[in-house]
């Protein structure tokens, strides 16, 4: 390049200004490329609140629904149930649910609103899998007494019939409780509260 | 080099495009070292690995569809209906496991000559670059048949993203596309996997060879050939890659082509370790399976994960496992290469890591029960305890070495 006479200050002055504003254009480029890869609307219109009646929902039993393409369980407590969820709380690693987890309205000993009825995200808070259902027979590995809970079989987490995590296991966080509310009586909305949507 | 200009038809590509000089500097005029063992055919067998699976994703992709309802059946469809199908996408399946071996055995050799030394630090982060890159296209090559290991184990996998604070659910949301992993998932996966990380490795492995023969060949003395050459400046130790490691390469082609086919057509599957037993029914995101565990070249990074009972922590250390091969070149502060000439120390560190890296890849495809955590924390320490000695053992001057000869050792 001839230098002669050249004006350097310009030349850098121009140089700068094209990088900064070559730079500009390339950023905002990025954005729909970087957005592209959100949930598209059918994803999101896919993700819409899920209706259940529970009327029917008898005592120990669990039904499970998709929500998100998330297994969320209800389950309907028997008093036994929730009697021992108070008893082994000295083994839980966050008993008074102070992680957010849950909405506000379910945190509480039985996290849910009404207390025999239970609404959570069936995924384990440790890498996703699907927790297993386990009322009665203690789950492998179980040390001690065993009064119903989840058994997450990919790491070996272990949750209470409220989704509180034990101590000493891979997961470290309560299961999730969804939003929800009831319509009525015997109709829960799942994936929208009072406030809105999830 | 030679000047002299052929005529015909090289001539003419040589006048318009460097042919000759580019075969002369990489292959025919590339001196290597003369005195490479059994442990420098890998570099080769990696490429030729690589070719396969192009060669062989190429065709699979000619029959596979990435959606939802439809992935599963159409590799069913190349098993049972398409000719040659099957042998297609075993060759495929058996080769991303064997580039696993082949690398795992290439990344040993550097750790055993030193290879990772100035001044081939760059080549060594050309080949972490390349490893991690490999990774990222195995794991989403896993999730294409659509089976329940695909898609519950990439659950797990990008649900790792997830457990980074603040950023991580937003972040997991964004890989998958999707509230779940879905279809959605599926097609971008498919795209990464055909298209782009390909070309990634392809462009690290030409920037690999490039940066391998700027710099030159290590050798199993780790001595610099360079230093020593004749008066046609060529170096005394050394010898031109072709014809004399060309045919000595096609040998390890010979074996590895066995030694390939008899998983190929006798044990495709190899025993549940290259296609897990789980992924032969299609997913089903409502049931998982009763243990989740990674393929066989995932298992040592996924055991150090569970050996932390927090799941950042483990995410955390997971990631630093891989990390911290890229900082080796200046953690090791030794003057000698070789294995042969180091200290009596550092053979056994080597040693206690490899024996440490096979417990690992063990434990992490068995289930997590008390023994398999307490096991995989001691396989932990072997792991990372192998960079931390390196480093006060070198960095402190406590290490003995032997004399490095002169010329290399036949």
């Amino acid at each position: 390049m001839n230098q002669e006479g050249a004006d350097n200050s310009r030349r850098r002055f121009l140089t700068a200004a094209t990088t900064v504003v070559g730079g500009v254009g390339a950023a905002f480029l990025a954005v729909p490329f970087i957005s592209y890869w959100r949930p598209s609307a059918r994803a999101q219109a896919a993700g819409a609140p899920v209706e259940v009646d529970v009327s029917r929902l008898e005592e120990g039993q669990l039904i499970n629904v998709k929500w998100r393409g998330n297994p969320v369980w209800l389950f309907r407590r028997t008093e036994e149930n929730l009697e021992d969820l108070e008893r082994i709380e000295d083994r839980l690693r966050d008993p008074d649910s102070s992680d957010p987890q849950q909405p506000d309205y379910a945190r509480n000993r039985h996290r849910s609103i009404k207390p025999e009825v239970m609404v959570m995200v069936g995924i384990c808070t440790h890498l996703g899998c699907s927790p297993l259902f386990r009322p009665d027979t203690t789950p492998q590995g179980f040390g001690g007494e065993w009064v119903g809970g989840f058994f997450c079989p990919c790491h070996g987490s272990y949750f209470d019939l409220a989704g509180r995590v034990y101590q000493g296991v891979p997961a470290n966080l309560n299961l999730e409780v969804p939003p929800y509310y009831f319509i009525d009586d015997d109709t829960v909305l799942v994936g929208e509260d009072e406030e809105g949507a999830a | 080099m030679s000047e002299t200009r052929s005529g015909g038809l090289v001539g003419w590509i040589d006048d318009r495009f460097p042919l000759t000089k580019m075969w002369n500097e990489h292959v025919g005029e590339y001196y290597a070292p003369k005195n490479f063992n059994f442990w420098y055919y890998f570099g080769s067998l990696a490429l030729l690995t690589l070719v396969i699976q192009v060669v062989t994703g190429i065709f699979l992709t000619m029959n596979y569809i990435p959606s939802g309802d439809r992935a599963f059946e159409s590799v069913e469809y190349i098993m049972r209906d398409v000719n040659w199908g099957w042998l297609i996408r075993y060759i495929h399946t058996t080769g991303a496991s064997a580039f696993f071996v082949v690398v795992y055995l290439h990344m040993f050799r550097a750790l055993m000559y030193g290879s990772y030394q100035k001044p081939r630090e760059l080549l060594w982060i050309f080949g972490c670059l390349i490893f991690v890159a490999l990774m990222a296209e195995a794991f989403m090559g896993y999730m294409l048949p659509w089976g329940q290991m695909s898609y519950w184990g990439g659950q797990v996998i990008i649900s790792l993203f997830g457990a980074i604070p603040v950023i991580g659910p937003d972040l997991a949301l964004w890989i998958r596309g999707d509230y779940v992993i879905s279809e959605v998932t599926l097609n971008r996966f498919f795209a990464l996997h055909v298209v782009a990380v390909p070309l990634v490795i392809i462009f690290l492995v030409v920037a690999h060879i490039l940066a391998l023969h700027e710099v030159g060949s290590n050798n199993p003395d780790g001595i610099d050939i360079k230093k020593n050459k004749d008066a046609n400046g060529l170096p005394k130790d050394g010898i031109r890659f072709h014809p004399y490691y060309t045919v000595k390469d096609l040998i390890g082609v010979g074996v590895y082509f066995i030694l390939f086919s008899v998983v190929v057509f006798y044990i495709p599957d190899f025993w549940g370790l290259f296609i897990e037993h789980p992924n032969f029914e299609e997913a089903n995101p409502q049931v998982t399976p009763d243990h989740i565990a990674p393929v066989w070249y995932f298992a040592a990074y996924y055991a150090i994960l569970r050996a932390v009972p927090d799941t950042f922590g483990g995410v955390l250390m997971m990631g630093l496992a891989v990390m911290i091969l890229f900082v080796l070149p200046w953690l090791d502060r030794g003057k000698v290469r070789s294995v042969r000439y180091r200290g009596l120390s550092f053979k056994i560190a080597l040693g206690l890591f490899a024996a440490g890296f096979i417990l690992l890849t063990y434990l992490g495809t068995q289930p997590a029960t008390d023994w398999n955590v307490i096991l995989s924390r001691l396989g932990s320490v072997l792991y990372f305890g192998y960079f931390i000695f390196l480093f006060v053992y070198t960095a402190f001057g406590l290490e003995r070495t032997k004399p490095v000869p002169e010329r290399v050792t036949s």
